[in-house]
């Protein structure tokens, strides 16, 4: 696979659901690209779009966010706050140039691990798509986003 | 110590509007006690002294050194890291040197974009298409001007600070009472904060010091204030669809534009645990929105003009991913 472009996908999941989705896909065996990267949450509900913000300064070419079916979140209507969340923090990105569709909501059941493998693998190709994102390596090679510069010497 | 056994003081300003300066001097009486109780050795706005003058100082000379605005060229880089070495104390003083502020969100733009801005719109006469140039020839040899840099870096992403105090400007009540600490540890009568601490800003948001009235109630709908026909004076603006951000805001202005009617644009910078302020606000905002239907969310949100400036109005500098795509990216 030398020279193709592996997007490093981070993917929130929820512990009642999606999480155990995962699980089961494994179990099951159905296959998905290895790109991502599962945190569990315990629910959609908890995710803070700061943690969007730090996959994405940290490296990440893509965020895939799952939680319960509408209807489904097991603290009653925490997905649909997550919904929101995902919408708004889309418009926001966008806003700062980056594509919006580097960041994908996905619902999916305990019982949905077939589906919910699939659904990485799209993500994955379309990511891959998309391109690299490489927010700090590339600004940090240019000297554009550096961390704290040493204190320079300055002649007395 | 200078001749006259005071400790010195200085203050600075970079890529900023002059109001930090100003809110120093709008300290009232106060400030007889900045000068009984330093010596004041560089302050462009207030004294004449010279950049040499710091130069020729020892390291550590100066105590205190209030800097204010942000890094965007290299002058300021230069004065910021001068004034380190000069300073036994340096101090973020207001948004620009804390987070960036206004100037910050020129990060969204690349330089070129910003430069077509202040050298060739309408307003402007320039028919030479002049650009400014770090290095000019001229018969007499060669002219430098400090180079642009190609984005708004807070004081801290480039030099070491001791404390911040936040605001733009930050509040004179707040100034007087840091400058009460500060003579008081002269006077040997306490001790200096831990480094890194935030001084002159409350612990809570301006939500809290806010007297308006929370019903919990949510909006289908938001509206730039201005619009709005009538304004509740009771009632909280968000919860009348109008962009607040109280909510991620650190208190310590007393919620001065909530109380006046207006929203709350977040000067004070991240309240205390807030990592990104957007981040923060979206969260708010998305918990107020009283819809469940992905369609009709997106027909709310689009009540929201300019995301980017809203939600990091004063902060993007020090947000998390610091600055639009395009300024690093160069296109
Ligand atoms: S959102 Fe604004 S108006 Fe509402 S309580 Fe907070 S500061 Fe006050
Ligand atoms: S209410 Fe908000 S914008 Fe107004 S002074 Fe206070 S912190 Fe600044």
């Amino acid at each position: 696979m030398s020279g193709e472009f592996e997007p490093l996908i981070i993917g929130f999941t929820c512990n009642w659901c999606s999480y155990r989705a995962a699980d089961m896909a494994g179990t099951a065996r159905f296959k998905y690209p290895p790109n991502i990267r599962l945190l569990r949450l315990m629910c959609s509900g908890r995710l803070d779009p700061t943690f969007v913000l730090k996959a994405f300064r940290e490296g990440a070419d893509g965020v895939l966010i799952t939680g319960c079916h509408p209807g489904e979140c097991h603290y009653i209507e925490q997905n649909y706050k997550a919904l929101r969340r995902v919408l708004l923090l889309k418009r926001l990105l966008g806003s700062m140039g980056l594509n919006p569709e580097r960041v994908k909501l996905v619902w999916a059941s305990a019982a949905e691990g077939g589906r919910l493998a699939r659904e990485i693998s799209s993500f994955v190709e379309h990511v891959r798509a998309l391109g690299p994102l490489g927010w700090p390596q590339r600004a940090m090679a240019n000297g554009r986003y550096a961390a704290r510069e040493e204190i320079e010497e300055v002649p007395a | 110590m200078s001749e006259n056994g005071k400790p010195k003081f200085a203050m600075y300003w970079a890529a900023s509007c002059g109001g930090c300066d100003i809110a120093v001097l709008n300290i009232h009486e106060k400030i007889l006690d900045v000068d009984a109780n330093f010596e004041v050795v560089f302050w462009p706005v207030a004294v004449d002294a010279k950049y040499k003058d710091v130069e020729a100082m020892a390291d550590g000379e100066i105590l205190l050194t209030l800097f204010n605005g942000g890094m965007r060229n290299e002058e300021n880089a230069h004065m910021a890291r001068l004034l380190r070495r000069k300073s036994q104390i340096l101090i973020a003083f207001g948004s620009c040197a804390n987070e960036g502020c206004i100037p910050g969100l020129a990060n969204l733009s690349p330089v070129e974009e910003i430069f077509e801005t202040a050298y060739a719109t309408v307003s402007t006469e320039n028919a030479a298409g002049i650009r400014p140039q770090p290095e000019t020839q001229v018969a007499e040899g060669v002219l430098s001007i400090p180079a642009f840099s190609p984005v708004l870096r807070t004081l801290n992403q480039v030099v070491d600070v001791d404390y911040y105090i936040p605001g733009c400007p930050p509040e004179s009540h707040q100034i007087a009472a840091v400058i009460d600490v500060v003579l008081a540890v002269l006077a040997g009568k306490a001790q200096l904060p831990p480094k890194g601490s935030m001084l002159g800003v409350g612990q809570s948001t301006v939500c809290d010091e806010c007297t308006r009235v929370r019903n919990v109630r949510k909006i289908t709908g938001f509206r730039r204030i201005q619009d709005l026909e009538c304004i509740d004076p009771q009632v909280c603006l968000l919860e009348q669809g109008v962009l607040c951000t109280g909510p991620a805001t650190a208190s310590g202005c007393t919620a001065l534009c909530p109380k006046a009617g207006a929203p709350c644009a977040g000067c004070y910078g991240p309240a205390q645990g807030v990592l990104d302020f957007g981040a923060r606000m979206m969260s708010a905002v998305a918990s107020v929105i009283d819809s469940n239907d992905a369609e009709e969310i997106d027909r709310i949100l689009d009540g929201l003009v300019d995301p980017a400036g809203s939600f990091y109005r004063f902060n993007l500098a020090h947000s998390v991913l610091r600055t639009g795509r395009a300024s690093w990216n160069g296109n």
